[in-house]
């Protein structure tokens, strides 16, 4: 009899996870070739990173913010406003590159949408940056230093109707509206929906709405990338994405400086407010892969890189959190795939502390041999593919780096070739030469 | 008698070198001289940072101590005081980009280290470099950048200092997150830095400080 997913290990999930990935159901493939492909590619990637079993060669993988729409000569403006020109583009990119995995299509997020609730977070194509450039985070202090209680202890609040009022302007009225935790009789019944009834709040739910409906429209367009990509035999590397808890305060809460500042002066607020965002953020990566039927969850790390944090604040308050996110999801057989941006020489040490075959950790400016060492046979690596290679070096400078990498760290498995940074304007014969290299360079014999 | 201000301000214990300074503002003691031993001790924190010792969440706090310090001690100086410095430079993250985190960690390295630094903020148009390199003088100039976009915003910007004839007069280095000598070469700089303390080097040669 076939076990319950409770029953499982994690072991167990992890393999049950990778099995609904490598054979999806509902997926109609559009040639018996395309279906081999998809299965040769799932599987290398499954060996790579779980080290059980040599892969037949190095997965190689093209990891792009941008990159798809000034491939097809369109600006990131192009595509956040017209959602019908994302596909197309997205498509022809993997098309053409042919690397083992897609990433999706989210990365232009829908413009209309941020412009109807005016989000604060950000500056975006033609709101703050050039139409020609990627929308880029406004750092700030969503969270003001004096609100960690209210996070610890009310967070549901906090992030259904606190922080939304503060980075969304539509949304602002809703900072004001009462709890309905009261309401138990009839007797007083409505007073606390007066303020439903004032045209600000009533604003704020139109602006909502039509932020709704504009939601619907994109995922109409963009959501059919993965069955498509799939039925032309690409697996996606990640659907769902989660974070850190150090980044998730320190990115768009308290912003850099704010929580610097609250390792000093509130350090045991600040720890415990991050432990009561590991279930959150556990749930959300669970809950993703699940549903998307994706084993590999996204998690790019910001603030633990080399030189951000001393090795004894890292350790204090970067990693016992993160840790507990990335073992969370490996309970439930999700792989954490790690995007580690920034050098992470320092940290991996403390990586090595993670159970074998589990995790894959994507390196930026990480020493790559070091790396390798240092997690051999505990985590798979890769990336580090650099930026500057990408968009000024030569095709032979490329090729001449992907040998090294996989000379370097290709021996025995446990190795995806990829970018180390997203990438946006590149010169695109240089990905083409990578992805062709790997291919013959780095099979396994 | 009350603690060194230098050392207490250096561990970055905030609450006793407040009430250090506010005993000495109260004792009536020469402003000038506190906000001296401030810089001493800021000196210290810069050392420490470049020694590895500190990191960036050392260097923020130090920040906001000393901003409060200024803040006591400001409204008591019947002048500025006149402080030596090596030499101006013109910084900015460049047009099109909004990072700040590693442009301000090299302005306040360079300040530390003693330059007068012209911080023109984030996403700064190329002709903003030239005039400012204009009306100060400055004989260096720093580009950074976090997103490769930024490449060709850092290779614009040389260019414009070029067109304005004053490519001669300036050193320009760049920084940010993705760099190396091949980028070096393709914006057309002078020298490239992966972190502030390279930054600091490149400004002190360049000054004939170093």
């Amino acid at each position: 009899m076939e076990k319950k997913w409770e029953e499982m290990s994690s072991d167990e999930k992890q393999e049950e996870l990778f099995q609904r990935w490598i054979s999806p159901e509902g997926v109609e493939f559009a040639s018996p070739e395309a279906e081999k492909l998809y299965k040769e590619r799932a599987t290398r990637i499954k060996d790579a990173i779980q080290m059980k079993k040599l892969p037949d060669r190095v997965p190689v993988f093209l990891i792009p913010s941008f990159a798809p729409a000034y491939y097809s000569g369109l600006t990131p403006h192009d595509v956040m406003y017209n959602y019908d020109k994302i596909m197309p583009a997205w498509q022809k990119f993997y098309m053409d590159f042919q690397p083992d995995a897609h990433g999706g299509a989210f990365v232009p997020s829908p413009g209309k949408f941020v412009d109807i609730l005016d989000f604060k977070l950000y500056k975006w194509p033609g709101h703050g940056v050039s139409p020609e450039t990627t929308y880029q985070c406004i750092e700030g202090e969503y969270m003001r230093a004096d609100e960690y209680d209210l996070l610890i202890h009310n967070s549901l609040h906090f992030f259904n109707y606190i922080w939304p009022a503060r980075v969304f302007g539509a949304l602002e009225p809703l900072q004001a509206l009462p709890p309905l935790a009261g309401l138990t009789e009839i007797y007083g019944v409505s007073l606390s929906f007066i303020p439903y009834g004032t045209p600000p709040v009533k604003a704020a739910y139109q602006a909502l709405l039509e932020a709704g409906d504009e939601a619907v429209k994109w995922i109409g367009a963009v959501g059919p990338f993965y069955p498509v990509m799939a039925a032309s035999g690409f697996p996606p590397y990640q659907v769902g994405a989660t974070k850190a808890p150090f980044d998730v305060i320190g990115d768009t809460l308290r912003g850099t400086r704010g929580i610097m500042l609250d390792m000093y002066r509130q350090p045991d607020k600040l720890i415990q407010a991050m432990e009561t965002l590991v279930p959150m953020f556990i749930q959300i990566g669970v809950g993703a892969a699940q549903q998307s039927g994706c084993p590999l969850i996204f998690m790019p790390l910001h603030k633990g890189a080399d030189g951000f944090l001393s090795d004894e604040q890292f350790k204090k308050f970067y990693w016992p959190t993160l840790k507990k996110v990335i073992m969370g999801l490996v309970d439930e057989g999700v792989v954490p795939f790690v995007w580690a941006e920034g050098g992470y020489n320092s940290r991996l040490e403390a990586i090595r502390d993670l159970p074998k075959g589990k995790t894959a950790w994507l390196f930026d400016l990480t020493d790559m041999a070091k790396a390798k060492k240092a997690l051999e046979g505990i985590a798979c690596v890769g990336g580090n593919m650099p930026m500057d290679l990408l968009s000024v070096g030569t095709t032979e400078d490329a090729k001449a780096h992907a040998k090294k990498c996989i000379d370097t760290c290709g021996k025995g498995g446990g190795y995806i070739m990829a970018n180390g940074a997203f990438f946006d304007k590149v010169k695109f014969e240089n990905l083409k030469a990578i992805v062709d290299f790997v291919k013959e360079y780095g099979v396994y014999k | 008698m009350a603690k060194d201000l230098v050392s207490t301000l250096a561990d970055l214990k905030e609450q006793e070198a407040l009430k250090i300074v506010e005993e000495r503002l109260s004792g009536g003691e020469e402003p000038l001289k506190i906000l001296d031993d401030a810089r001493k001790a800021m000196e210290v924190v810069g050392k420490r940072f470049a020694s590895s010792e500190y990191f960036m969440p050392d260097l923020v706090y130090s920040g906001e101590i000393l901003k409060a310090i200024t803040d006591m001690v400001k409204p008591k100086l019947s002048k500025e005081g006149e402080i030596k410095r090596l030499g101006k430079v013109v910084f900015g993250t460049v047009a099109g980009d909004i990072h700040d985190i590693g442009k301000d960690i090299v302005v306040f390295m360079l300040d530390v280290n003693g330059f007068e630094v012209y911080d023109l903020g984030v996403d700064v148009p190329a002709q903003k470099f030239v005039e400012k390199i204009k009306e100060s003088g400055a004989p260096i100039v720093g580009l950074s950048g976090f997103l490769a976009l930024a490449f060709d915003s850092m290779k614009q910007t040389i260019e414009a200092i070029q067109a304005a004839g004053l490519r001669d007069k300036v050193k320009v280095m760049i920084g940010g997150g993705q760099m190396s000598e091949e980028v070096r070469k393709y914006t057309g700089a002078d020298a490239y830095g992966m972190d502030a303390m390279a930054g600091v080097s490149l400004a002190k040669k360049w000054v004939g400080a170093g």
